[in-house]
């Protein structure tokens, strides 16, 4: 095995990025992402790549929907307010079936917010953001090493699917150091004979677009559209399942809730609280059979996670409300304690 | 290993300044200086000398921080008790500088009062386990970037090569091969070599001038 090296989490990101073959990067400063950013500028130049600072958010983000309609791998990258201010390029990209890696490391909201890490975007990256009809594959890395890994496969899918995908992390895990692998990666490349990037000996156009003039035609594109959402569901959730064997309590959580998460489950089960944990990793689709067979075991749920709540609801919808869900949960640029999950596990175990 | 007034710590960022800063002020603490601690870093929002606090506090050592640090004000500013650093000689300093050359350019502010008194070290941190200085060439890329952005010269290297929490007595020996050609290719000397507290004593014989490092606690998410 190839010797580690200690990354950050953004930068993991961007090297996953260029391994994966992305040689178009698109973005815009915002903490806490700007070190994506700021290594694609120095990367991308001596590997033949294209690294351009657009003028604003929404400027990147059709860029980016440019490079990858040109069928090209291509990526941006911002921190909450930033995905904002891209939702709608990324509604078009989803209208126009393309393929491409947006990055959001989360901060806290709404608004301006703040600069601290954050999961309260989570509504807005599984239900939308932009308007519509339209779904992003989420994924949520909980380590650095996830954070290489989880990017190749952002690729991946999104390629196969020729969906826009959402890389949601928080500041913490961006910024945050660990030692990574980057040995052994295997990077699928996929056809593109959609892409419109010149017509040569094909005997049509390709155009590559989301408007219709047609109602039902519209429909039927919508219905075409979510036919591929179903493959996507039945065949590629990742979650990891922890302690849950035995488990009477289910704590669900991501990112770096789920961290924070396992230390406190660590904890109880020292002082004989049969409590596990299912982390999510792909947030769209949602673990729900996971969830659904966790239902028949355990007593509850608790859903820990950086925002008001709002996974919460996905738990509820996937388990059909069967078992008690309770919310520990912190927000505006606060990560909760161990001890604060503790006590949510505790108070559940009574 | 006698320091200098002003040691300022500098290298790519991720390399480790900041710990290698907080436990270079108490090393030199321990021997007896007068020391007090400047945190010059603009540019990193996150995990800053700031968090090491409470070990500076339990050392009795002054730090002078932005007012913003750790805040949500996402503002490159600098304390304007940055300035005692030059002007009050009876104390020597320890500067803690932004990761690479744009957080070097703010030391750019105090180029001339620090070459002017001639009594200062500016140490490039380096560990061999980052991603993009784990080669001679891109250390010396970033090397490089950093003189230019704040007009300074590197004297010396601080061996500080680490895998964070999976840094084993190995992980540092295996690192000493490198840092010896770096300080071949650039003549400048190796100044000291960290380690962490509980690797210090397996180490101390192997290595001259180790310095042990109380690692700065940032959040409960291993």
């Amino acid at each position: 095995m190839a010797e580690k090296v200690l990354m950050k989490g953004n930068e993991a990101l961007a090297e996953a990025a260029i391994v994966a073959g992305c040689r178009h990067y698109f973005g815009y400063p915002i903490t806490p992402q700007t070190e994506v950013a700021a290594y694609m500028a120095k990367r991308m130049p001596k590997i033949g790549g294209t690294f351009l600072q657009a003028e604003s958010e929404i400027a990147a983000i059709n860029m980016v929907l440019g490079a990858s309609a040109a069928g090209v791998r291509s990526m941006t990258s911002s921190s909450s307010p930033g995905i904002s201010l891209k939702s709608e390029g990324i509604s078009y990209m989803a209208g126009c079936d393309l393929p491409a890696v947006i990055v959001n490391v989360e901060r806290g909201g709404p608004g301006l917010g703040g600069i601290q890490p954050s999961q309260s975007d989570y509504y807005q990256a599984t239900k939308g953001g932009g308007h519509g009809d339209y779904h992003l594959i989420v994924l949520a890395p909980a380590s650095v090493q996830e954070m290489f890994s989880m990017t190749i496969k952002g690729f991946d899918l999104a390629d196969k699917y020729r969906m826009p995908l959402m890389i949601l992390t928080d500041g913490t895990i961006g910024q945050m150091m660990e030692p990574v692998s980057i040995d052994q990666v295997q990077v699928n490349t996929y056809e593109k004979p959609w892409a419109a990037c010149g017509r040569g000996n094909r005997d049509h156009r390709n155009i590559v677009n989301s408007l219709s003039l047609n109602a039902p035609e519209l429909e039927q594109w919508n219905f075409d559209r979510y036919k591929r959402y179903e493959i996507v569901k039945k065949e590629e959730v990742m979650y990891e399942e922890f302690m849950m064997e035995d488990a009477e309590i289910c704590v669900v959580a991501f990112g770096i809730a789920s961290r924070v998460s396992k230390n406190a489950i660590v904890e109880a089960r020292k002082n004989g609280i049969k409590v596990g944990m299912i982390r999510p990793i792909t947030l769209w689709p949602f673990p729900e059979e996971a969830l659904k067979k966790a239902a028949e075991k355990v007593k509850s749920f608790i859903s820990v996670e950086l925002s008001m709540g709002q996974m919460i609801d996905d738990i509820k919808l996937a388990i059909n409300c069967s078992k008690p869900v309770t919310l520990c949960n912190r927000t505006g640029g606060v990560i909760m304690s161990p001890q604060e999950v503790y006590e949510a596990i505790e108070k559940a175990a009574k | 290993m006698e320091p200098k007034r002003i040691t300022i710590l500098a290298g790519h960022y991720g390399s480790g300044k900041t710990n290698v800063a907080v436990n270079y002020a108490v090393w030199q603490k321990n021997q007896g200086y007068n020391v007090e601690i400047f945190d010059m870093d603009i540019v990193n929002p996150y995990f800053r000398t700031l968090d090491g606090k409470d070990i500076l506090d339990r050392y009795n050592i002054p730090l002078v921080a932005s007012s913003f640090a750790n805040s949500n004000v996402d503002t490159p500013a600098m304390n304007p008790q940055a300035y005692a650093m030059i002007h009050d000689k009876e104390k020597n300093a320890v500067v803690d500088v932004g990761g690479d050359d744009r957080g070097a350019l703010a030391l750019g502010r105090f180029e001339k009062d620090i070459l002017k008194e001639n009594n200062y070290d500016m140490l490039l941190v380096v560990n061999k386990y980052r991603f993009e200085t784990k080669t001679i060439e891109g250390l010396i890329e970033i090397m490089t970037e950093i003189e230019q952005a704040c007009g300074i010269k590197f004297t010396g290297i601080v061996n500080d090569s680490n895998l964070g929490r999976e840094t084993t007595k190995e992980t540092i020996l295996n690192s000493i091969k490198f840092v010896n050609e770096f300080s071949k290719v650039t003549g400048l000397d190796v100044k000291f070599t960290c380690a962490r507290e509980d690797l210090y004593d397996e180490l101390k014989d192997e290595i001259k001038n180790l310095i042990p490092i109380e690692v700065i606690h940032y959040g409960d998410w291993c």
